[in-house]
């Protein structure tokens, strides 16, 4: 069961110690600097803005959102790479905010990440054996023809031929480079991986090989993902619960067959009817909410609720009042959406739209 | 596990011995492959042809003073002098290449400044990569206040009046081979340290170098493991291109009489000492000046195809159109580094002709 909070369910939360992750009240704000030789800083680009997720053992956590949406940096407030601005991230209880890199090494061996890019995120001057061994190296587990065992163990688990040891990148097609990403990922046997879209990259055929190779190790090592996508099927596919954000913040979070089934939140509602269908039928019949205008500035993020210049059902309320996640009506409690008025079932957001604009 | 599997594991590693050709060949690094194609360029294969008999006959040079038994800095005033007290000529009483004004074999002392020569090219060189590359590495990647200081310190040699400070030095400490090297040295690590600089930036940007983060990698390992390998190609390049500018570098200072007091023979002292009698003695000017141009211009070439190498885009480009083009855009190349980067280094005097 995947509980995303606000502060205010998170004492109901916090019982719950099968968690392995906790997000609370994240806020990660980058500084806008101008000027030459003394900078000043003249705006925040609101990243991500008081996120709160837990994500328990064993499960994954799919994070959907449009890009600038605050994904990725979440992702790295929470593997420790860049500094958090506020909030506090806990894992296995431990509270890991902020710790310096010290003190962040061992945990560094619990959280991995999966990069993108498979074209950047492996250096094309080493050798596939030196990049996956670097765990090994980097925290001294083992060495000499040991790592090199270890190393080939872990190409064969994620479907490299071992033989390939000593190739470069270069070599590798994007789908296996996903491979070395993913095997690198793996050599300490982490607990949390977080896979910050890790197939957006690849051709759909390999997407599938890559995703099931996913699949296979959760089951094998039982692992924990934050899955970030912007493709709402690969996010249904591997999540066992969904967070959807825009412009840094949480609009709606539950188990996955409720997001998807009955989506509350207009904008997950929209985003929804904008996936393309496989099937030519079902896309004929649905009708496309299309959203005006673009996504709102970062740095100067609406009032209210930030979806509301963009939101077809809005009204004056929703750019005074900023909505709080709550479970609507009809929702199980595990399904929060912050809206002041929530999509009903049945509800034509497209005609609604179609209405307002004409 | 069962039979099957063995026997699956005995086929693979039948094919991957059969494989094992294929394997190597396509397991090359990136050195392997700039080395192939260094090896297709006959300039480049030339110029190190030359260079590397240049090293050697500089190594070699005693062999020589026991085949000619002429000692370097020995005189001979009876066969090795007219009776004017002019040179004498090349192939003159055993002496290959004639003598210097003071009756010394000119062909062994040209040889004993190749020694001081290259030795001052390839350290200079080194310290100056060494010092280059760790302060452009240090400035990039943790930026900053560091990258502020460091920057401008390296802006501030860059701007300093090179042969001012050397002729100054030489003159205050007194000549000598360690005051040479660090004067040269001082002045070749700020270049190479600005393009390591903005090399890192661009480098430390990349996603591997998070995913190294990510691993608990500390700043050191990621500044030599993970970036430098990356530099290494341009590096490479900028170092061949240093080690000649070194090299006449140090025959300036020496031409000058602040380098390598005679009677040790250095390129530079030979040729300060030569203008007095090219009016009478051709080969006393020639021989010292032809080795010089001759070793300078290997390395410069040698840069140059080494930095064609290892660019397979360029390689790509000049493919499409062989022969004149690209011999031009070699020389284009070959011209913007002279001008841009080494001039800022050391003088480009001729080294012969000019006094």
């Amino acid at each position: 069961m995947t509980v995303p909070l606000n502060a205010n369910a998170d004492v109901s939360g916090s019982a719950d110690d099968d968690v392995l992750v906790r997000v609370e009240n994240l806020v990660k704000y980058f500084p806008v600097r101008a000027g030459g030789l003394i900078q000043r800083t003249v705006g925040q680009v609101h990243a991500v803005d008081d996120v709160s997720l837990s994500i328990p053992r064993g499960k994954t956590l799919g994070l959907v959102g449009e890009t600038g949406s605050g994904k990725s940096t979440l992702a790295r407030c929470v593997a420790g790479l860049i500094p958090v601005t506020a909030g506090r991230v806990t894992f296995e209880g431990r509270d890991i905010t902020n710790l310096s890199r010290r003190a962040m090494r061992p945990m560094r061996r619990s959280i991995q990440m999966i990069f993108q890019d498979p074209y950047s995120s492996l250096n094309p001057r080493r050798r596939v054996g030196a990049i996956i061994g670097d765990p090994f190296a980097i925290h001294k587990t083992a060495t000499g023809s040991e790592r090199k065992r270890q190393v080939q163990e872990l190409m064969e688990r994620v479907g490299l031929n071992p033989e390939h040891y000593n190739r470069f990148p270069a070599e590798f097609s994007g789908g296996q480079r996903q491979r070395i990403g993913v095997a690198r990922a793996l050599a300490l046997r982490p607990l949390l991986i977080i896979c910050d879209e890790p197939v957006s990259a690849l051709d759909v055929s390999i997407q599938a090989q890559v995703l099931n190779l996913l699949a296979d190790l959760q089951r094998d090592y039982g692992l924990t993902y934050l899955f970030i996508a912007h493709d709402l099927e690969v996010v249904r596919h591997v999540s066992d619960s969904v967070s959807v954000m825009y412009l840094g913040r949480i609009a709606e979070a539950g188990p996955k067959d409720n997001v998807y089934g009955s989506p509350r939140h207009p904008y997950t509602t929209a985003l929804m009817s904008a996936a393309p269908a496989a099937d030519p039928d079902t896309a004929a019949s649905r009708q496309r909410i299309v959203l005006v205008g673009d996504v709102p500035s970062p740095i100067d993020p609406p009032s209210g609720c930030r979806f509301h210049p963009r939101c077809p059902k809005a009204q004056p309320l929703c750019s005074e009042t900023e909505p709080q996640l709550e479970v609507k009506a009809g929702d199980p409690a595990t399904h929060v959406t912050a809206c002041h008025f929530p999509v009903k079932a049945g509800e034509n957001l497209a005609a609604a739209g179609r209405s307002e604009l004409s | 596990m069962s039979i099957g599997g063995i026997e699956v594991q005995g086929r693979e590693a039948v094919a991957a011995e059969a494989f094992l050709d294929v394997a190597n060949v396509e397991g090359r690094s990136q050195w392997q492959l700039t080395w192939r194609r260094l090896r297709q360029d006959k300039v480049a294969m030339a110029s190190l042809a030359v260079i590397v008999i240049m090293v050697v006959l500089a190594i070699i040079a005693p062999a020589f003073v026991s085949i000619t038994h002429h000692p370097p800095n020995f005189a001979y005033p009876n066969t090795g002098e007219t009776v004017a007290g002019n040179p004498v000529g090349p192939g003159t009483a055993g002496f290959w290449l004639g003598t210097d004004g003071t009756g010394r074999d000119l062909f062994i002392r040209i040889l004993y400044g190749a020694r001081i020569s290259l030795f001052v090219g390839f350290v200079t060189t080194a310290i100056g990569v060494l010092a280059g590359v760790s302060v452009g590495l240090i400035a990039g990647y943790f930026g900053g206040v560091v990258d502020t200081i460091l920057a401008r310190f390296t802006d501030a040699v860059l701007a300093f009046p090179y042969i001012v400070l050397a002729l100054s030095l030489a003159v205050v400490i007194g000549p000598s081979l360690t005051v040479i090297i660090g004067v040269i040295a001082f002045f070749s690590w700020a270049a190479i340290a600005r393009i390591v600089r903005g090399q890192t930036l661009s480098i430390k940007e990349k996603e591997y170098i998070e995913a190294a983060r990510s691993l608990g990698a500390g700043p050191f390992r990621i500044m030599f493991l993970d970036i430098l390998p990356n530099l290494l190609a341009p590096v490479l390049v900028i170092a061949t291109l240093y080690i000649p500018t070194a090299v006449v570098f140090e025959a300036t200072l020496s031409y000058l009489g602040l380098g390598i007091q005679p009677p040790t023979a250095s390129w530079g002292n030979i040729l300060s000492d030569a203008q007095n009698f090219y009016q009478v003695a051709w080969w006393y000017v020639v021989f010292p000046a032809a080795a010089l141009l001759i070793t300078t211009l290997a390395f410069n070439l040698l840069g140059d195809g080494i930095r064609d190498a290892m660019d397979p885009r360029t390689e790509r480009v000049f493919a499409a159109g062989r022969g004149r083009r690209r011999r031009d855009t070699r020389r284009k190349l070959a011209d913007d580094s002279g001008t841009v980067d080494m001039s800022r280094v050391a003088p480009s005097i001729p080294p012969a002709g000019s006094n």
